[in-house]
């Protein structure tokens, strides 16, 4: 079996904002286009142009439809990726020593070499964030573009993970999680960032935050719009509430801008 | 590793040999792309990796979906290889592969003849087109009247309605404020039409607090984080907003002094009864007259100092009575019918919620208006301190569009936003140059055709009134497509959807060749598919094709190619030369003025063995020059551009101004103006493949009244004088046709069209219920037979039937059940993954269904254009998009259901043709699941490019 390091020197990872992703699927299929030409063997897809066409994804959109106490139906998009676990259960697991947890940054990747496509990390992830590349027969999983984030390659700005440099509503954010100072801490602490599944312990490195209130007058009124609303008074006629009234109105408000 | 130590990683792996910065083409947004290329283990260039052009003014370095799945589209196995000739009998998809000299000799055999005896036996049109400065041109120097691009289907009651109104609409008219806007309602807005513009600006609303409001019978995409939906009724938007306008204009909650400058809300309306009632008040040089307070006197509305009146029964210079349009105005919408108490039931919408709704509208235009202080001049000349902003504001798009009602509600739109105050305003809508124009600046609709010769003018243009339209002097339709007829006379993108079956019927006449470029009409961009493969197949009794040829362009092996006698083959959008030009459909920021091209990141030869493709522009310069088209030859006859690029360079369509704006004049010193420069595509490719220049800062805000952006447009080469106007509350050129229904004027509609334009040419928004609707209604009762209202949306990460095909998008959105609500699902005892039949007045459809609470209940909908033909898009026989996609075109006709009048009326707006997809009725019966098959089945067609491969694992040998 594997062991985690005690410590990392950061804690590299991604804050995902809820409130923001449209679910487009652009950082899914942006992060595809990277890493199938990337470090290690392409992401495959089998039966591509057939009947049950697959691959190998190392980040998806999931969508889920939540229907609140009061108002109308809400739809959250949901993009899920390796969470880059402080006691990541998919490193512990590995008989080859293949998983394993970066010292210096806590990214959690896969060494191709020794991995043996035994897939006990993936039963051992719960989040269901590693996939088996159906013809290479290894182990694939988000390594937050390790060959980005530091590739003297690329202009500064590039240096972030493909999903986040490709996310249209910038609902993808990329730091140390590890820093409390650092912006994208900070982040998180303002917008009330959880952990994904806290229960099952695993200490996940990547955020996400959460929407905020939707049809706010539902849960303000009691789930009905009847009820006066704050702005009401607004909808009040200034002087009568019919067309002769509007018109008579008009006359003053004429007089007042000149 | 178990041992504790790490494997050493290269961190700083080679990204790619050489980066070039394109335009996409996987929509129709066109963001700005940096293609990496790298050597493959075979050593021939290879796309790495695409990714947004930080520097381009649509998409600021981000991407879509579609965009990241570029190299799946470019290297699809469903590319067309070479041209090819028809061999098996249309729709067989038997083709023989034939060189280009072959083909174009064809084309030209067919096309000469016709141009020398009767142009208007060829009919031209275009879909996802955005060349259409050129295909126009080169349709116009044919000398056909039919010609047109894909609006008259897709979105042309957004535009119209902009056009008439403010000048422009929505998209590539103009956008939100994303900078400074407090609030912003979004009406049936689902993909594209911006994609990522769009995404950005709702990625920075949400980091400036700002409120979204989603109004869409679905909560999908934006709508889903929108801080609040509004699941609206499909086709009521109209009422909603007019009882929106009601609740403004009861509590007085509008920008009255916006009001009095800015639009015609003053302008003297004739009330004396007459050929002349209902038009403006106008002074001896055609000026529109306002009553001015100060002088008691009706004066011009474009001097200044005046303080125009807004009620009043005034006499007007001519002796006859007259009013403000906005007293007609505030009389109508302060109409009962107009409360939300009164349309809250048929818009689903409760009467308190419009209320609120309105009141949070007028709270953020008055209580939390902005300032920016900036001195300005109007074109009265008046000296202004700064702008005023009204952060309100709207976006909108096929939702509200393609409805029977779309034009009126599109206009309704604008209405509420003027009352507002909140276009061209900090914090409103902002146009994008070079809009907006007025109506005047844009051409008539000209349809005269001359042997031999070129068409009279531009075909497509704005009818000022009834005797603008395309008519023989018999009065029955010039064009083909009816378009800019008595039946929808402001169908100013033409209507290609009536192309086929009124070439199939000889109606109005017979035309000779069918061309299209780049419109699956054979499948999802027809209503009545089936109905339509039909038609394209027809024949007469002598055995040959009612529409007797039919040339087709397409860079993939899509549904139509099948339908075509000879197919040109397109290239794949990084193989190409393409102009995103300021003349066709610009790509521009409120704040600056932009235009692009894309250009071969990579050669078409070098893509696949044996593949002879050519990019369609060129081939049409090409014909051009072979059929001696003047424009396409110099005075000897030889071509006068070698291909598309060289036009894009050396075409002037005015003297100084040509497709590209940028880096014109000798020394490429000039923006907008200048002479052909050899070197200007080496200086866009230099410069990421896109040029901008921002606009004076003085210039930014109320373009159409400030002198300076006035005078920096003549400039810029946009027109050649200033054209200061007034935005169009009341729109004079539809009150003409309204006279012409009262039976003033010499051109007079039939009789049976009289009723139908006196009701749909209000001047002023109006609402009617939807033509299907209302004709499936019996004894006045809404059709219990057919419940439910059916609407389709794009897919975010896919467009059209074009991502079938792409190995990776296929993995998302490979099927497409029918959502339909909980309680429907209950009533019929459905549950996710049984099959339903969808039944409308037109056909019956078999589809797998799946549950969604967050939707109108009375709506069911389904993703557009997943399904595919089988043999279509080099798929699989068994492939999903086959067996379970499923399209709703099969249940929506051209024709309405009889009325019982004896006559069949069109499934469209009546005042611009655009096709009423979203009328849709329908009601739903559980299937038997049985084959787990969609049905109608269309048959199968053979692929000319075979069928893709098993595995793809691209990107192999660079890791």
């Amino acid at each position: 079996m594997t062991t985690l390091p005690e410590t990392t020197g950061r804690k590299l990872g991604l804050v995902i904002d809820l409130d923001t992703c449209v679910g487009c699927h652009a950082c899914a299929v942006s992060c595809k286009e990277w890493n199938t030409g990337g470090t290690g063997a392409p992401l495959a897809d089998t039966d591509a142009y057939g009947a049950d066409p697959s691959g190998a994804w190392l980040n998806r959109v999931h969508t889920y439809e939540v229907q609140p106490q009061n108002g109308p139906a809400q739809m959250v998009h949901f993009p899920k990726s390796c969470l880059h676990c402080e006691d990541a259960p998919c490193v512990t697991v590995c008989p080859t020593g293949a998983s394993y947890k970066r010292v210096e940054d806590g990214i959690v990747l896969v060494n191709e070499d020794t991995c043996m496509g035994c897939g006990l990390c993936a039963w051992a992830c719960p989040y269901g964030a590693r996939e088996m590349d159906p013809v290479a027969g290894v182990m694939k999983k988000c390594t937050l573009c390790v060959d980005r984030i530091y590739n003297q390659n690329l202009p500064e700005e590039d240096r972030v993970p493909a999903c986040v440099r490709a996310c249209p509503t910038g609902a993808r954010h990329f730091g140390d999680l590890g820093d409390p100072s650092s912006d994208i801490s900070k982040l998180v602490a303002e917008r009330g960032g959880y952990d994904l599944m806290p229960e099952q312990g695993t200490k996940p490195v990547n955020q996400y935050l959460p929407p905020r209130q939707r049809d706010a007058w539902a849960s303000e009124l009691g789930g009905c719009d009847s009820a006066p609303f704050n702005l009401a008074d607004l909808a009040e006629p200034e002087t009568a509430d019919n067309a002769g009234g509007f018109l008579g109105w008009l006359d003053k408000a004429l007089e007042r801008i000149g | 590793m178990a041992d504790g130590s790490e494997p050493k990683l290269d961190l700083s792996p080679r990204v790619s040999d050489e980066v070039r910065k394109t335009t996409c083409y996987m929509c129709a947004c066109r963001c700005g792309i940096d293609v990496h290329l790298r050597a493959g283990p075979d050593g021939e260039m290879k796309i790495r990796h695409i990714e947004g052009n930080r520097d381009h003014p649509v998409n600021k370095g981000v991407l879509c979906a579609k965009g990241s799945a570029g190299i799946m589209q470019h290297y699809s196995p469903a590319r067309l290889r070479k041209p090819l000739k028809r061999t098996g009998p249309r729709g067989s998809g038997e083709f023989e592969e034939i060189e280009w000299d072959e083909a174009l000799e064809i084309a030209t055999g067919w096309l000469e003849p016709i141009r020398r005896n009767d142009p208007k036996k060829l009919a031209f049109f275009t879909g996802r087109d955005q060349s259409q400065s050129l295909t126009s041109w080169w349709a116009q120097q044919y000398g056909t009247p039919n010609y047109a691009a894909h609006g008259g289907f897709c979105s042309v009651n957004m535009a119209a309605a902009g056009i008439y109104t403010l000048g422009g609409s929505f998209w590539e008219f103009g956008a939100p404020d994303w900078e400074r806007t407090r609030l912003l309602m979004i009406f049936g807005v689902a993909e594209d039409h911006d994609s990522n513009p769009i995404k950005i600006g709702l990625g920075k609303l949400k980091g400036n607090g700002a409120k979204v409001i989603g109004v869409n019978p679905v909560r999908t995409g934006y709508n889903a984080i929108a801080d609040e939906w509004v699941g609206i009724t499909p086709g009521t938007d109209g009422l909603f907003i007019l009882a929106m306008v009601h609740e403004l204009l009861r509590t007085g909650q509008v920008d009255l002094d916006y009001l009095c400058r800015w639009t015609n809300a003053p302008w003297l309306v004739e009330r004396d009864p007459g050929a002349s009632f209902g038009l403006f008040v106008r002074d001896g040089d055609g000026k529109a007259l306002v009553w001015d307070r100060a002088t008691g006197q009706a004066q011009p509305f474009d001097r200044p100092g005046l303080k125009p009146a807004l009620k009043g029964d005034f006499q007007a210079p001519g002796g006859g009575r007259a009013r403000p349009v906005f007293e007609l105005m505030a009389r109508k919408y302060l109409e009962p019918e107009y409360s939300p108490d009164a349309v809250a039931g048929r818009c689903g919408i409760a009467a308190a919620t419009i209320r609120r709704l309105a009141a949070e509208l007028a709270d953020v235009a008055f209580e939390q208006a902005i300032e920016i202080d900036q001195p300005w001049t109007d074109f009265r000349g008046e000296r202004h301190q700064s702008f005023i902003g009204r952060p309100v504001s709207f976006h909108a798009m096929r939702g509200i569009s393609a409805h029977s009602n779309g034009f009126q509600t599109c206009r309704a739109l604008h209405i509420l936003q003027l009352l507002l105050g909140a276009v061209e305003c900090p914090g409103g809508f902002r146009f994008k140059p070079p809009y907006p124009k007025p109506v005047e600046a844009h051409p008539v609709p000209h349809g005269e055709v001359t042997a031999d010769s070129p068409l009279n003018g531009p075909h497509l243009g704005f009818p000022r009134g009834p005797g603008d339209l395309a008519l023989e002097k018999d009065g029955s339709p010039a064009r083909i497509d009816k378009a800019f007829t008595w039946e929808n006379p402001l169908s100013v993108h033409g209507l290609m959807q009536m192309v086929i079956s009124n070439a199939a019927a000889r109606d109005p006449y017979a035309i000779e060749v069918l061309f299209l470029y780049m419109a699956n009409m054979a499948w999802n961009s027809s209503m009545n598919t089936a109905g339509v493969m039909e038609m394209l197949t027809a024949k007469d009794e002598d055995g040959e094709y009612r529409i007797p040829k039919i040339i087709y362009s397409d860079a993939y092996s899509s549904e139509m190619v099948a339908y075509a006698d000879l197919v040109l083959p397109d290239t794949t959008y990084l193989e190409r030369h393409d102009c995103i030009s300021l003349l066709d459909r610009p790509i521009c920021e409120a704040d600056a003025v932009a235009d692009a091209i894309r250009w071969p990141v990579v050669e078409p030869a070098t893509q696949a063995e044996g593949r002879d493709v050519r990019g369609f522009q060129s081939v049409l310069i090409d014909l051009g020059a072979r059929l001696r088209l003047p424009g396409f030859v110099d005075d000897a006859g030889k071509a006068k551009y070698r291909d598309y690029a060289d036009y894009m360079v050396n075409h002037q369509r005015r003297p100084g101004v040509g497709p590209l704006a940028g880096w014109r004049g000798k020394d490429g010193e000039a923006s907008g103006r200048g002479e052909p420069n050899p070197e200007q595509l080496e200086r866009y490719i230099e410069n990421g493949g896109f040029w901008r220049a921002e606009l004076p800062e003085e210039a930014r805000f109320f373009k159409p009244f400030n002198a300076a952006y006035q005078d920096w447009a003549v400039g810029m080469g946009f027109y050649d004088q200033p054209q200061p106007f007034v935005f169009q509350l009341y729109v004079e050129p539809m009150r003409r046709f309204q006279l012409a229904a009262e039976g003033h004027g010499e051109r007079q509609p039939p009789d049976h069209l009289r009723a139908q334009i006196k009701a749909a040419f209000d001047p002023l928004a109006v609402w009617w219920e939807p033509f299907e609707q209302a004709a499936l209604k019996k004894d006045g009762v809404d059709a219990q037979e057919y419940p439910l209202h059916a609407i389709t949306q794009r897919p975010a990460a896919m467009y059209h039937s074009w991502g079938g095909q792409n190995a990776w998008l296929r993995q998302i959105h490979g099927r497409n059940p029918l959502y339909v609500h909980g309680s429907v699902m209950a009533a019929h005892g459905l549950k996710d993954g049984d099959w339903a039949y969808v039944i409308s007045h037109h056909g019956r459809i078999k589809v797998p269904v799946a549950r969604m609470d967050a939707l109108n209940p009375h709506t069911v909908w389904t993703w557009n254009a997943i399904a595919k033909r089988e043999g279509a898009w080099a798929l699989d026989a068994k492939a999903p998009e086959v067996r379970k996609g499923f399209l709703l075109n099969h249940l929506i006709h051209e024709l309405l259901p009889p009325r019982g009048d004896g006559l069949r009326w069109s499934n469209a707006d009546p005042v611009t043709g655009q096709a009423a997809w979203f009328d849709l009725r329908v009601r739903i019966e559980k299937a038997e699941a049985g084959a787990e098959l969609s049905e109608p089945r269309l048959g199968r067609q053979k692929s000319p490019v075979g069928q893709g491969p098993k595995d793809v694992t691209y990107g192999e040998g660079w890791g």
